[in-house]
């Protein structure tokens, strides 16, 4: 490990971490925006693969660009799975429930390209994080 | 921190919320800075203090103080020691620790760095069930992530110290899930409890000094470590200071899980957080802590949830599940579901879980099918105690939680299943009865058609006849009826 | 007890203390003593069944499985197991209250619910640990009404037979056979109640890596584990009048037979034993210590031999069947060390099938020849095919226990304490003390050692004729011997535990020696698999070593070579020892076997 050949990814002190740590959060406060997808076990199961490349394919034929596609884990909501939660820069994180391939691309097309959150799916929207 | 209804979340701080597989999101949330600040800033025994002043207590189930358990195995002396976590996860129905693994695995793999550290260990192991195969596959991607970035492995941000950590797949078995069984399948041996003591601080894996603690226990660490002992304990009670995560599932709304401070009240998690009882229902119980645990019926629903509390109404926290039962769930059926459980997965090392366990299960069974008599109440009652107070490890001790805490609460409804021969929630399919009722037969046939034992008698367009006696209570008929003539008693 | 609130130390190195109280009546005892033993010193007696302690052959078993010791301590919201419990200073014990008492009964009531309960033709009746403990502790009811675990029975092997269906699954056998013998045939498979103690893939026995020790049997409470019965085999060749069917009686029997009729310990009881045999019908009753004798001189010659030709050194003696299945199994790349020497009632047989065939003008084809063996492995000994030569047939044809002896001997109703003495039949029937002493750990070594040394130095035999250094019970010994000028380096191990550190150092070079006995019975044959069960009792394996050494003492000849029987035999049929008809009747080979 210690002399592996890309090895000069190590970090070889709390500072390189700390630089790191820079570089990734200036990569979040960049303008872009991001659709998390509840990837642990409880959204596979629901159908979360289907939602991602259903978002996707509608990002790609509606010809947007800068948006991520993330994977993440279990919020715990998993009665409510699966679910989308769409962080669009300067505005409140919308999280999004028992969605579907159609929903999906109503998401694109609504809530990404019109800026219209649709209420009737939505379940939580005051997420603020640290 | 989002508030969700009270929620606080410090062991899934970072599920949902980040990419578990860009180990460069856990980092951007302030991840690895506990180990470098355990590693550059604290001395072991400031580590361990601070875990201890933290209170943090095992989330596993025992709840035995985890700084308590890192200072035991620090002390203890051996040339080799070693970090177990334990994520062989096996209550039905619980998934925190899966939830956490699948969305914040470097969190686990920080906090037991920081034991290593502080115990003087350089090997860590987390024995995972092989059923959790997207667990298994973040965890194997943020060892090789850490690996690459020097936090993990040899010379940790150059410090020079080195601890590693591998991945060991349990095959299954729910006693492995028993610290010593856990260790004893590690070694290659059979999954069966060993006699404590010595404990595994003592002697654990291949009898060295070992601490093992359980997936969410070390998902709260880092936060210790950074926030401090203090502020860990604004969380929670005195004696049960932080969060517990609860699977929460049954007749509950919004199934899923919950991360609450401990002292929360049972209610406020099921009817504010749970959103109440599915199909406006009435709440008749609370299943805490799996098969170990026991039935809190709905007259205890203000309990503060912690470990004490839990443990005086006969239940325990264990590891977090939380089934909600109503009014449709029969308490004697309930107890028999999770006995059956316990006694299959038995070891089988010890007399009273090997043979106790099934004989307790063969009573209920008699008294879910009709044969049961108040004697065997008493039965049920005394060999329950016994096999809790002499089993040998923590499976046994507990598995009679479930019956002894229904047979206290619940007793009415054993009289009836064992006197009227009756359940009063229709779930005990022996004791049922189906009948046609004349007044909504249409004589179409359908139920005689596909009676499995042709008991169903009746000519076209004339009501149909059940013939109790022959009556398998098989549902057949009850569900392709077309016109719901059908009702079981 | 996890808080380790450590007691006063007194002085460092010294044993510390640990004051406790036991039922009221307070006990001090050294720190790591478990409650079972705290409550002998202060004579409080706590029902067992799965403990067992046979500290001196380093087989403990202390797995605390079957929860029958149960007992309450203080501040404590369980009961505690005391066989495996060390207690802690200031420690408040009970036995005896209604709760403690109670949980044991239930125990012993849970195993009988799950027991065939078929005391009356069991073979362990009146012989049976969890049957004296039902006794005990009054169990007069059984509550419980569920099925039984089922399984079958395994009476595959030739020795041993596997009836799990009375296993109380108190793991003895486990670690006898695993940790003290180091063979690892045993293992607890499947879960919960489906429990049972099986092989590897559920083998038959046949097919394992059992050597056939039956120590397994020797510490199981139960019938779970019991010797495969030949009696019947033997009761109809004895009462067939067209067979002439010879008993022969191995040296450790004689002193452990008596125990069976209620004899104490140790009690020679030789002289009853042969007009047993002869009374139920035995043509002769011959003495397996003549073979003993005649193994001493062929082993002897064979190391001679091997000094003076280069050969291969160490011997190792070949005289216990188990030991050799053993070094097959584990060892096959040192199968060139054993002696040749068949074990000593193997040659019996084949001198019988043949000299004495020839003597009584019999066809050795009606011939059959019975071992009295204190052994299971000599059963599936007995029917190794190289141990067979037609038309002759097997060298043995049935091989018996002490134990099945002794239910013959009851069976045929014949009172044993009143028999008066008679002697062994004239021929094959004379035996010095070096076969003797056959029947215990160090006994054929040391057996060897007197004829070598007499041979060695014709000019100036050795006075010496007790070998102490070669005697004790630790599990692995060494010792110089001085013979001739020579200094002869021995090793003696006993259980197959030891006996597998012996052959490893030898494998990797790290040990030499001349000569290697071993016995895979921890003590030697007096506490071999078919003796009378000990009762978990080092006290009488102690005693029938004893008996042994002093039976040798005894004996007006003490060396092998001066049985006048065995020079008339090399005389009249064997010529030389070591010579070509000595090689084709009582030598034999090994074969590699797997090690599963």
């Amino acid at each position: 490990m210690e002399n592996a050949g890309n090895g000069n990814k190590k970090l070889r002190s709390w500072d390189d971490l700390k630089k790191l740590r820079a570089g990734e959060m200036a990569k979040n406060g960049e303008k872009r925006t991001v659709l998390l997808v509840g990837m642990a076990t409880c959204g596979v199961a629901a159908g979360a693969r289907d939602v991602s490349e259903a978002l996707a394919a509608e990002i790609k034929k509606q010809g947007l660009k800068n948006i991520d596609i993330t994977a993440t884990g279990c919020y715990g909501f998993c009665y409510a799975e699966p679910m989308v939660e769409v962080r669009v820069p300067g505005k409140n994180a919308v999280r999004y429930g028992h969605v579907d391939k159609d929903l999906a691309g109503e998401i694109v097309r609504r809530h990404l390209m019109r800026g219209e959150v649709l209420d009737k799916y939505v379940l939580t929207q005051e997420v603020t994080r640290p | 921190m989002s508030d969700n209804y009270g929620q606080v979340r410090i062991a899934l701080r970072n599920c949902g919320v980040i990419d578990p597989e860009k180990i460069g999101d856990y980092i951007a949330q302030g991840g690895y800075d506990a180990l470098a600040k355990a590693i550059f800033e604290m001395t072991p025994a400031e580590i361990i203090d601070t875990v201890k002043k933290s209170g943090l207590r095992g989330r596993g189930g025992a709840g035995f103080p985890t700084g308590l358990k890192w200072e035991l195995s620090g002390k203890s002396e051996g040339d080799e020691k070693y970090v177990m976590c334990n994520a062989d996860e096996g209550d039905p129905g619980a998934f925190m620790d899966r939830s956490i693994l699948e969305g914040d695995p470097h969190s686990v793999l920080e906090a037991m760095v920081i034991c290593g550290r502080a115990i003087g260990a350089r090997q860590g192991i987390i024995y995972i069930r092989a059923e959790y195969p997207l667990a298994v596959k973040r965890l194997q991607k943020a060892i090789g992530e850490a690996e690459e970035l020097g936090l993990l492995g040899d010379d940790i941000l150059g410090s020079g110290f080195d601890f590693g950590i591998r991945l060991y797949l349990g095959a299954g078995a729910f006693v492995c899930g028993e610290e010593t069984s856990l260790m004893n399948s590690v070694q290659g041996g059979r999954g069966e409890p060993r006699i404590k003591p010595p404990f595994p601080a003592q002697a654990g894996l291949w009898k060295k000094p070992t601490n093992i603690n359980n997936v969410e226990t070390y998902a709260n660490v880092c936060r210790i470590i950074l926030n401090g002992w203090e502020w860990f304990r604004q969380f929670g009670t005195e004696k049960s200071p932080g969060t517990k995560v609860f699977a929460l599932a049954g007749k509950v709304n919004n199934v899923g899980l919950v991360e609450v401070p401990m002292g929360m009240p049972l209610r406020h998690i099921i009817e504010v957080i749970g959103g109440g009882i599915q199909n406006g229902r009435k709440l008749k119980a609370v299943q805490t802590g799996g098969p170990s645990g026991g039935c809190i019926p709905e007259e205890h629903m203000d309990t503060p949830v912690d470990y004490e509390s839990l443990v005086a109404l006969g239940s325990i926290m264990g590891s977090g599940g939380m089934i909600v039962l109503d009014e449709d769930d029969c308490m004697v059926n309930i107890a028999q579901f999770y006995l059956k459980f316990t006694a299959e997965e038995s070891c089988g090392k010890c007399t009273p879980c090997r043979i106790g366990n099934r004989r307790l299960l063969e009573i209920l069974e008699k008294i879910t099918t009709g044969g049961g008599a108040e004697k065997d109440m008493i039965d049920l009652d005394e060999l329950g105690n016994i096999v809790r107070d002499c089993s040998l490890c923590g499976l046994g001790q507990s598995s009679p939680n479930p019956v002894l805490s229904t047979l206290k609460y619940f007793r009415d409804e054993y009289l009836v299943h064992v006197n009227d021969k009756r359940c009063p929630s229709k779930r005990c399919t022996a004791l049922l009865r189906y009948f046609i009722m004349p007044e909504k037969c249409i004589g179409c046939t359908v139920c005689a058609r596909n009676c499995p034992v042709s008991c169903i008698s009746g000519e076209r367009k004339k009501t149909h006849v059940i013939d109790q006696a022959r009556c398998i209570k098989c549902n057949t008929c009850y569900e392709k009826c077309p016109v719901n003539a059908i009702t079981k008693e | 007890m996890t808080n380790g609130n450590t007691a006063e130390n007194d002085t460092a190195g010294a044993v510390n203390l640990i004051t406790c109280t036991i039922n009221n009546v307070e006990a001090r005892v050294p720190e790591g003593s478990t409650i079972l033993e705290a409550a002998k010193t202060v004579g409080v007696h706590i029902p067992t069944l799965c403990h067992l302690d046979l500290h001196d052959l380093k087989m403990v078993n202390q797995v605390g499985t079957c929860r029958v010791c149960m007992v309450e301590a203080e501040g404590r919201w369980n009961l505690l197991p005391s066989c495996s419990t060390a207690v802690t200073q200031n420690m408040v014990i009970h036995t005896n209250t209604p709760r403690a008492v109670r949980s044991r009964r239930i125990m012993v009531e849970l195993f009988l619910s799950n027991h065939p309960k078929e005391c009356l033709i069991c073979e362990r009746n009146q012989n049976c640990e969890l049957q004296s403990l039902a006794a005990e502790l009054g169990v007069r009811e059984i509550r419980y009404t569920g099925p039984r675990f089922k399984t079958h029975k395994d009476s595959s092997s030739y020795s041993i037979v596997r009836n799990a269906e009375k296993c109380v699954l108190c793991r003895r056998c486990e670690t006898m056979c695993n940790e003290v013998q180091t063979v690892g045939v045993y293992s607890t498979v499947h879960r919960g109640f489906d429990t049972v103690m099986g092989t590897a893939f559920d083998l038959p026995m046949l097919d394992t890596a059992c050597t056939f020790c039956g120590q397994c049997v020797s510490v199981c409470p139960t019938a779970a584990l019991t010797e495969t019965d030949d009696s019947e085999e033997v009761w109809a060749a004895v009462s067939n009048p067209d067979i002439f069917v010879i008993a022969q009686t191995a040296p450790a029997i004689r002193v452990t037979l008596g125990e069976e009729f209620g004899m104490p310990v140790g009690t020679q009881v030789t002289g009853k034993m042969v007009a047993a045999l002869k009374k139920m019908g035995f043509d002769m009753v011959l003495d397996t210590d003549f073979a003993a004798d005649l193994t001493v001189v062929e082993e002897a010659s064979e190391f001679m031999h091997r000094m003076e030709h280069g050969g291969r050194l160490p011997i190792l003696t070949s005289c216990c069947p188990a030991w050799v299945k053993f070094i097959e199994h584990q060892f096959p790349e040192l199968l060139d060390i054993p002696s040749t020497c068949k074990s000593p009632h193997e040659m019996f047989g084949a001198v019988a099938k043949s000299y004495l065939a020839r003597k009584l003008g019999k066809d050795p084809a009606k011939i059959k020849v019975v071992s009295v063996m204190p052994c299971l492995a000599k059963k599936f000994e007995a029917r190794r095919e190289e141990l067979t030569e037609e038309p002759a047939g097997a060298d043995v044809d049935y091989v018996l226990s002490t134990r099945e002896l002794a239910r013959m001997i009851r069976e045929a109703g014949i009172n044993f304490g009143a028999l008066r003495d008679e002697s062994f039949d004239d021929v094959m029937g004379e035996s010095t003390g070096a076969a003797v002493i056959f029947g215990t750990t160090g006994g054929v070594i040391e057996a060897a050692v007197r004829t070598a040394a007499a041979w060695l130095d014709p000019e100036n035999p050795s006075p010496v004729i007790d070998f102490k250094q070669l005697r004790g019970i630790d599990g692995i010994r060494e010792a110089e011997v001085a013979v001739a000028g020579k200094t002869l380096k021995i090793a003696i191990a006993h259980g197959l535990g030891n006996a597998r550190k012996l052959l490893t150092a030898i494998r990797d070079g790290e040990a030499s020696y001349d000569a290697i006995e071993i016995m895979a019975c921890p003590m030697g044959c007096v506490g071999g698999g078919g003796q009378p069960y000990h009762g978990n009792n080092m006290e009488v394996l102690k005693a029938r070593m004893e008996a042994i050494f002093k039976e040798d003492a005894e004996k007006p000849l003490r060396r092998s070579h001066e049985n006048g029987q065995i020079k008339r035999l090399y005389e009249e049929f064997l010529g030389e020892p070591y010579g070509e008809k000595a090689h084709e009747l009582l030598h034999t080979h090994y074969q590699k076997r797997e090690q599963i």
